[in-house]
């Protein structure tokens, strides 16, 4: 007698074609970036991928599952190019694959496989480094800087030194170091109004980027792969909070469309605090989950030590997302009243 | 124009429903034999009266209703009962049940049929006549219709829903119905109308059954009814009997509800048309349109006579050769049969050939990711990915805290799954462990009301037989004194009896005490193994322990139960 239980007709999906969509909504935001920095991001996505798979394959292999079924599902992929695009794009090579492997084996892995780790295994590898290699962590090009294709490779892999050239900071740490530096007596105005590194937003170029993402985004909504829960909650709390600042001492702090457009905020909210994995699930635990993490986003960008927040916004709601699903589970077809 | 509601979650399976459209309905040909379930509805199984050997007419009673919610089953066709015995049962266990087995002669003969007018009968004798002709839920539930025809004495009956949704894939038997025999589905749905008195009547069909939509209005104006027919945005499960009232009437009825409770009952419109035939024509159910479709080079609906071989019904439709297996009912809910042999039933709507073309195997099973499109597409707006890990992990309190018993198994959640987890297949089984567990625990209890009633019992035997035994050692004393005092008193010659007299006293005394010993041992022993005991010889023993107290045999036991 054969088995198989009902339903018999169902969806064309599967968790590969999911993570190959979210791979295909980063592409936008990775050809604006690589039009803004040159292939060096490229190269990045392909050795973080590469370590990626890599990691994979060997602890599946430890942990005796089925590989082709697991290396193909294309969670992995995705980790390594949320590294790949959140750390600097000339890091040293061994930097991002180190981050990767850790991602994978020890974020990932350790915790159980796909579906169970607590934490973004990406943004794990990022705090990981970010605290480690703080130095490495904060080098990135000089605005404006176009190296050619070899020279990349070169500093990537080692090859050439990492000249001094290369080590601009983002807009974000940029305008905060002003800021601190100049104690109050440069104000933002004037800081923004320096449109080689500002560009007319947000950072010259990185506004496109943050743009790309945000056309990703919405696609990856269009499609059904995210809830706009979670996008949208952690962009009104970003803007209503550096919203309400701006308006109470624009003097001091940048304007919303600033914070919106510059560092991981569109990457982290529709990329990464959109992780199902490690997220909330229910409609309203989504919302508190993404307004959570662009308010601590804003918090550590603005008043913490670090240039920006995101990660880490991230990596506290994380802590938070089981215990908030639990006390936001939606009330049944039949009981709401009762609720 | 009905203000329509939405109910949340659904999916849109492509539904394959042309393909068995273009033929109207054909009549199956006589088997050569049929073999007839007596279980074929929820509740109570008809005890059989009939027994190999005897001649049966089309539409006799072969098994009479042996409670309120059980329905009669009757013969499908006249011939001779060739056994009443046990076969495989279209259901996914494959056990077995008893069944009637009828051999054909051919001549389809029916018994004498009475119709009657229900408007001239008092309601409940309507409801026994709908018992008494099997009338029970066709749209695949098969809960006994009379069963649901007596209005709440205290909500008032609002909305009658007639559900001609039919929201599974590849189903069309109740379409066809409509659109060739509305005037007897309309008329039916007057009856249940007539017993409920509802406020209003609802005909909800989807928008993609647009000529059987026509068909129904035409009927309902044709006999100057005033339900209204709706047509309902196509999106599975529509069909559902809580979701159909929902985007009807707006209202929702939880697990913990009946649905008369808020002035709403839902029947099938399949379920009219038997109603109708079954009193205006005195036609009992023994036979069911069956929709006959998936692999198949025909796909049809046809008139089945209930008992009819599935296998038979299938070749109708000429299944292509790579055909593996039979699914009774819908892709989405239905399941495989055991076995071709398996008798069409009451509740079989449609049989749809399977092969590995029409339903290609599934994807092994991954991780779940926590996506949560299977909450987006539960149609109670459970989280199905929750009770998933809880029912894998066999934490089943947990499932019930995330509302399992909603759960109607529609499919939905599996239907969209990344991951392709058998979602439906974990609540099942999280559901029949709860349901085990309950028993077990129902049993233990009565095992321990036994246990301690026995206890009680034998301390109070103790200080009976203790009392009994201090009263015989104080008669003994009393008789020793009494002899002494005499043997003293008596002169030397009756030295000898006296001796003899002292020898077989003490003697008869031992054995009397012994005696009432052995009988208070017994009467205390102890029934061994009942702590551990199935439903059968749990019954058996209340049973003995029923026949012992009308004896007088056992002081009476705490009334107890098993099921």
């Amino acid at each position: 007698m054969m088995f198989a239980p009902a339903p018999f007709l169902l969806k064309d999906t599967s968790v590969s074609q999911v993570m190959t969509q979210v791979c295909l909504a980063l592409v936008p935001g990775i050809a604006a970036y690589a039009w803004l920095v040159g292939p060096a991001i490229l190269i990045q996505l392909v050795v973080a991928s590469f370590a990626a798979l890599v990691a994979e394959a060997a602890l599946l292999k430890l942990r005796g599952k089925p590989l082709a079924m697991f290396l193909s599902d294309g969670s992995a992929v995705v980790t390594a190019w949320l590294i790949a695009l959140t750390f600097p794009p000339l890091a040293p090579w061994w930097l991002v694959a180190t981050a990767t492997v850790f991602a994978i084996v020890v974020a990932k892995h350790l915790y159980g496989g796909l579906g169970q780790n607590p934490f973004n295994p990406a943004m794990v590898a990022f705090a990981v480094c970010i605290v480690s290699f703080p130095a490495l962590m904060a080098q990135w090009p000089s605005v404006g800087l176009q190296l050619p294709l070899v020279e990349q490779l070169n500093v990537i892999f080692g090859l050439s030194p990492r000249v001094d050239a290369l080590s601009g900071a983002t807009p974000l740490d940029a305008m905060k170091t002003a800021l601190k530096l100049a104690d109050g007596e440069i104000d933002v105005a004037h800081l923004l109004a320096n449109q080689d590194l500002y560009g007319n937003f947000a950072g010259r170029g990185w506004e496109w980027v943050a743009a790309g993402y945000l056309l990703g985004g919405l696609w990856m909504w269009q499609r059904g792969i995210i809830t706009w829960h979670v996008p949208v909650a952690f962009v009104a709390s970003l803007v209503a909070i550096s919203g309400a600042l701006w308006l109470y001492q624009p003097a001091h702090f940048a304007s919303p469309l600033f914070h919106l457009l510059s560092g991981g905020a569109m990457l982290g909210a529709f990329f990464i605090a959109t992780d199902p994995v490690s997220g909330c699930t229910t409609p309203r635990g989504k919302l508190i989950f993404g307004a959570g993490a662009g308010l601590l986003a804003y918090v550590i960008r603005v008043f913490g030590g670090y240039p920006d927040g995101v990660a880490f916004a991230v990596l506290l709601m994380n802590l938070c997302a089981p215990l908030i699903d639990y006390l936001c589970q939606p009330a049944i077809f039949g009981m709401k009243d009762k609720a | 124009m009905l203000n329509l509601f939405k109910f949340k979650g659904g999916v849109k399976p492509p539904t394959n429903k042309t393909q068995s459209l273009g033929r109207p309905i054909a009549v199956a040909p006589l088997p050569s034999r049929l073999v007839v379930p007596l279980h074929q509805s929820i509740g109570g199984t008809p005890r059989p009266v009939v027994q190999a050997g005897d001649k049966v007419l089309k539409g006799q009673l072969i098994g009479e209703a042996d409670g309120w919610i059980s329905a009669a089953v009757h013969a499908p066709t006249s011939g001779t009962v060739v056994a009443v015995d046990m076969h495989v049962q279209p259901h996914p266990s494959g056990l077995d049940a008893l069944c009637v087995v009828i051999e054909p002669d051919g001549r389809d003969e029916w018994t004498t049929r009475v119709p009657v007018d229900h408007r001239a009968l008092a309601p409940e004798e309507v409801r026994e006549r709908l018992q008494q002709a099997g009338v029970v839920g066709l749209g695949g539930a098969v809960f006994p219709t009379h069963g649901k025809l007596t209005p709440s004495k205290t909500v008032p009956m609002q909305e009658l829903v007639i559900n001609g949704a039919e929201c599974e894939p590849f189903i069309t038997c109740d379409d066809l119905l409509m659109r060739e025999r509305a005037d007897e589905v309309v008329r039916g749905i007057g009856i249940f109308r007539d017993l409920l008195q509802p406020e209003k009547v609802l005909i909800g069909i989807e928008d993609n059954k647009p000529e059987a939509a026509a068909a129904m209005r035409a009927a309902v104006q044709a006999l100057g009814e005033s339900f209204e027919v709706v047509q309902v945005p196509t999106l599975y499960p529509a069909g559902g009997a809580k979701q159909l009232i929902r985007v009807l009437t707006g209202k929702e009825v939880p697990a913990s509800k009946r649905s008369t409770d808020l002035g709403v009952q839902c029947f099938n419109v399949a379920t009219a048309y038997t109603a109708w035939r079954a009193l205006a024509h005195g036609e009992p159910v023994v036979s069911r349109l069956v929709t006959v479709t998936g692999n198949v080079a025909e796909p049809c609906n046809y008139e089945v006579l209930i008992g009819t071989p599935m296998a038979e019904v299938l070749k109708l439709g000429r299944p292509h050769p790579d055909t593996d297996g039979i699914v009774m009912g819908g892709p989405m809910m239905g399941f495989l049969v055991p076995d071709g042999e398996v008798p069409v039933v009451k509740a079989t709507n449609c049989l749809i050939a399977h092969s590995e073309r029409l339903f290609p195997p599934k994807a092994p099973e991954m991780p779940c990711i926590r996506c949560g499109s299977c909450a987006r597409a539960c149609p109670h707006e459970l989280q199905p990915f929750e009770m998933y890990w809880f029912a894998r992990a066999k934490n089943f309190g947990k499932t019930q805290e995330y509302h399992i018993f909603d759960c109607i198994e529609c499919g939905c959640c599996s239907f969209v799954c990344p991951s392709r987890i058998p979602l439906v297949q974990y609540f099942r089984f999280a559901k029949s462990e709860i349901w085990a567990r309950e028993r077990e625990k129902k049993a233990a209890d009565t095992a321990k009301t036994r246990f301690e009633f026995k206890q009680l019992r034998e301390e109070r035997e103790k200080a009976e037989k203790a009392e009994k035994l201090a009263r015989a050692a104080a008669a003994q004393a009393a008789k020793k004194a009494a002899e002494a005092a005499a043997a003293a008193g008596e002169a030397a010659p009756g030295e000898t009896a006296a001796a003899v007299d002292a020898e077989t006293d003490p003697k008869k005394a031992a054995i009397a005490a012994a005696m009432a010993r052995a009988k208070a041992q017994r009467e205390a022993a102890p029934p061994r193994n009942t702590e551990q005991l199935n439903a059968v010889q749990q019954r058996e023993l209340d049973e003995i322990e029923a026949r012992r107290q009308a004896a007088g045999i056992s002081p009476a036991a705490p009334a107890e139960k098993t099921e």
